[in-house]
């Protein structure tokens, strides 16, 4: 058995080093296509925890006007169907177009539950059904939900449905039924399986308008996006801090 | 009994005493299949639900029957609240593994009374709330059916109206 030079070592010792540090930012799936947020997967028993905020940031420059892809893809994932009446619908995530009166600009961009840290819809929900997980998803819990809709009329952002009629054929991971309160869940069970919600899915493969991850992380890409630019929240007056932002709004 | 008698004073004891003996056991034969005839054409409907597809259950029978619905619904606060979704106690994998297939092949869902939760449900007049918002088989293609489970629905007596 011969000993290895010092040359060879230095080698080694060169390539761990690197392998390490793609391991530390990302593991490279293919050539250009790497995975982030492996590490904030957690394991199926862990209880979901305070340390994690999810967020979403909305880059309304790159939102196209007349794409609707998010939608349909949320409408998908959850099973949701409309029955030709838009103004009782469920609707999770719509797309609303600005216009400004002055200069004419027109803009599009989606709107959904906005994840609230101070959710007015929890503060009124007489039940208990409308709460808000450690780290930061705000969801209904229909078991206990008796649907009064006190939490459609103290949202300020019109996030929620109402679900008027009986529903059949719901997908395993996302329980509707009739008489119950409904919003964005940020897709929590792909979350909880570290996945990314089905709109921001979508929308990556065509504008990348849409940034998902933890806002407590300072290296995940929500993070670092927004305090590489100035973002805004919608009605940040009411003081609810919203966990989706909007750039170029 | 006139032939037992005849029979006694033409033959020898030992010969009476074996034909007494067969006599009870052919009676007590009979009165037994008669019993398991009785239970399964009786006109009480029995549930006899089928076999899940795995092996076995994560409990055994008997705690299943008593206990599901607080595993349930303690395993629902745990997924809701907190986002545990351990597979153990999840009605999502209580609905993989208990298909029952229609007329057609596929899983049924809980509007067919050939349904697993259903069987039990519909004759203890329980109100089967979970499937009002939860998923009441798996989804197309997905579903994964014991080659045990076709045979084992049985119906006594027709199912409750």
């Amino acid at each position: 058995m011969t000993t290895p030079d010092k040359q060879t070592n230095t080698t080694n010792r060169r390539n761990f080093l690197g392998q390490s540090a793609a391991l530390a930012a990302g593991i490279t799936l293919a050539p250009g296509v790497t995975l982030y947020g492996v590490a904030q997967a957690k394991a199926p028993e862990d209880a979901v925890t305070a340390k994690v905020r999810w967020g979403m940031l909305i880059d309304a420059n790159r939102c196209a006007d007349g794409c609707n892809d998010c939608v349909s893809a949320c409408n998908s994932e959850n099973g949701l169907k409309g029955h030709g009446r838009p103004e009782t619908d469920a609707q999770w995530i719509r797309k609303v177009n600005l216009r400004d009166p002055n200069t004419g600009a027109k803009q599009s961009l989606p709107v959904l539950c906005q994840h609230c840290s101070e959710p007015p819809c929890v503060d009124v929900c007489p039940t208990g059904a409308s709460f808000k997980r450690k780290d930061g998803i705000v969801l209904v819990d229909k078991h206990i939900c008796i649907g009064c809709r006190y939490c459609m009329m103290a949202c300020p952002y019109k996030a929620r449905s109402f679900i008027h009629e009986t529903v059949t054929d719901q997908k395993p991971h996302a329980p509707r039924g009739k008489g119950t309160v409904e919003s964005c869940t940020f897709c929590v069970h792909r979350v909880d399986a570290g996945g990314q919600p089905a709109c921001v899915e979508a929308c990556s493969k065509t504008s990348a308008a849409l940034t998902f991850g933890d806002m407590n992380d300072p290296k995940s890409n929500i993070s670092k996006a927004l305090a590489e630019y100035p973002s805004s929240r919608i009605r940040a007056d009411l003081g609810t801090d919203p966990g989706v932002r909007y750039r170029g709004l | 009994m006139r032939w037992m008698r005849t029979l006694l004073a033409n033959g020898t004891t030992a010969q009476a005493a074996l034909l007494v003996a067969l006599f009870a056991a052919g009676l007590a034969l009979g009165l037994t299949v008669q019993t398991a005839e009785a239970a399964e054409n009786s006109r009480v409907y029995v549930p006899k639900p089928p076999k899940g597809k795995g092996d076995k259950c994560m409990e055994d029978t008997k705690f299943m029957r008593a206990n599901h619905m607080n595993l349930l619904k303690h395993q629902r606060d745990e997924t809701m609240h907190n986002g545990i979704r351990t597979k153990k106690h999840s009605l999502k994998e209580c609905v993989a593994c208990h298909t029952v297939p229609g007329n057609d092949g596929q899983a049924v869902s809980y509007e067919d009374p050939k349904n697993f939760c259903r069987q039990c449900h519909d004759y203890a007049a329980v109100k089967l709330d979970c499937f009002e918002c939860h998923a009441s088989k798996p989804p197309k293609g997905q579903a994964k059916i014991h080659p045990n489970a076709k045979n084992a629905y049985r119906v006594s007596g027709g199912l409750p109206q």
